[in-house]
């Protein structure tokens, strides 16, 4: 009996983006040396991108001690994806919340998904990257599907759904413990409708601006999805009540083969 | 039977890390109020039908890497009578406050978790710790039994209680 894990599977646990992030890699692993540079990839936009520091690139951005075309080519590519994403939602995401320049909503799933490429890159085919509840899954778990939780925003120790699938994303926005945290653009008002609101697509930095964005738009979000090929969702409101797209089924079961 | 728990722990650390709380400041909670979390002796943990499964075409089935959850109660139920050994995690300031959590640990499961210290500095903080903490205590345990590789929906975070967990698991020898 070895006391260490089958060769090649690994996880590691790291503290990023005010949040925890967990990598996941199933054989055929990668060199430690791989997981290192995600590592430093994820502290290296934490660091770009931060408004919680004033040095960041973002905070000089925003108080136009940089030009555009004096950032770096990351930072000008996620506020084009911004744009792109705020023409899509019909202005429901938007990387001025509070009139104030704040990628963050978008750059945390970006992160997760050029983390993963990163690791497909070096030759894992089979991992999940998971920063504070926005996942990546890539190929399958052992053999399997990636089970993914859903965690019950009404009962906490509770798992809503369970997402079961390959090459996966899942994101969930929702009301932290602190009440209310996310604003409608067009108001400014916190929105309540919801208690929780889950995406489900291929890639993690679309499906987290989509839960976003969708969260925002309150119930009204199911049917907005549910045109859009390739996303799936599940809605809970505050009062428990739950709404899903067609392809997640009742049991709260959606393969990956519902996305196509 | 190392290496199957060894799998638990690592979905635990994944689960509770992605299960956030905040404890702001430093008005420490009399020690009566300290929540812990146990589990039921018999476990209300894995379906006893399961086992580790590798349904895939290629590799063969891996007792250690199935899904951490299914493996260590059908494999390695704690052995009865066994007592109950207790390890001390380290005591974590955070910027909130300072965690310190303790494990107990019977054959291969982690039987309980309390907190020797937990802090918060105004009202609103103390009565979120309140309820949290409990919470992220039991969800260290329901890890144990849900059959699932990862969690969607960021709750609570607490650095302070990840590290002070893994350092408690370090000190019972899971590296």
């Amino acid at each position: 009996m070895s006391s260490t894990l089958p060769a090649g599977a690994e996880r590691h646990v790291e503290h990023c983006m005010g949040t925890v992030f967990s990598i996941d890699i199933r054989r055929p692993g990668v060199g430690a040396e791989v997981v290192a540079d995600v590592v430093r990839w994820l502290h290296w936009v934490d660091a770009t991108f931060s408004t919680y520091q004033s040095s960041s690139e973002v905070s000089r951005l925003g108080r136009q001690e940089l030009t555009l075309s004096q950032c770096s080519p990351e930072l000008r590519s996620v506020l084009e994806m911004a744009a792109q994403i705020e023409a899509a939602t019909d202005g429901y995401f938007s990387i001025y919340p509070n009139g104030v320049l704040d990628p963050s909503g978008l750059v945390k799933g970006w992160a997760i998904e050029q983390a993963s490429n990163l690791l497909l890159r070096a030759g894992s085919t089979s991992h999940c990257v998971n920063g504070g509840g926005d996942v990546q899954c890539v190929g399958g778990y052992d053999g399997g599907d990636w089970r993914i939780g859903i965690a019950d925003p009404h009962r906490r120790t509770d798992v809503a759904a369970v997402v079961a699938g390959t090459d996966l994303a899942v994101a969930t926005s929702g009301t932290a413990e602190r009440g209310p945290h996310i604003l409608d653009p067009h108001n400014g008002s916190a929105v309540t409708e919801l208690a929780s609101l889950t995406v489900v697509g291929s890639g993690i930095t679309l499906t987290d601006a989509y839960a976003t964005a969708g969260f925002a738009m309150g119930l009204a979000a199911i049917d907005w999805l549910e045109g859009l090929a390739g996303f799936q969702a599940l809605a809970i409101t505050r009062e428990g009540e739950r709404r899903a797209t067609s392809g997640f089924r009742t049991a709260g079961l959606v393969s990956a083969t519902a996305l196509r | 039977m190392k290496r199957v728990l060894f799998s638990v722990l690592g979905t635990i650390l994944g689960l509770v890390g992605l299960l956030t709380f905040k404890t702001h400041g430093h008005t420490a909670l009399g020690a009566t109020a300290l929540p812990s979390a146990a589990l039921p002796a018999t476990g209300t943990s894995a379906p006893a039908a399961s086992t580790p499964s590798a349904t895939g075409t290629g590799a063969p089935p891996d007792p250690s890497s199935g899904s951490a959850t299914t493996g260590p109660a059908s494999t390695s139920p704690p052995a009865a009578g066994q007592p109950d050994k207790s390890y001390d995690g380290t005591a974590v300031q955070t910027r909130y406050g300072v965690v310190q959590v303790k494990v107990s640990i019977n054959g291969s499961k982690i039987t309980n978790v309390s907190f020797l210290q937990l802090t918060a500095d105004d009202p609103r903080s103390a009565d979120i710790n309140s309820q949290a903490g409990p919470l992220l205590l039991q969800e260290t345990l329901s890890a144990q039994s849900a059959n699932v590789n990862t969690i969607s929906g960021a709750t609570y975070t607490s650095e302070g209680y990840l590290q002070s967990l893994q350092s408690a698991l370090d000190q019972a020898g899971f590296k």
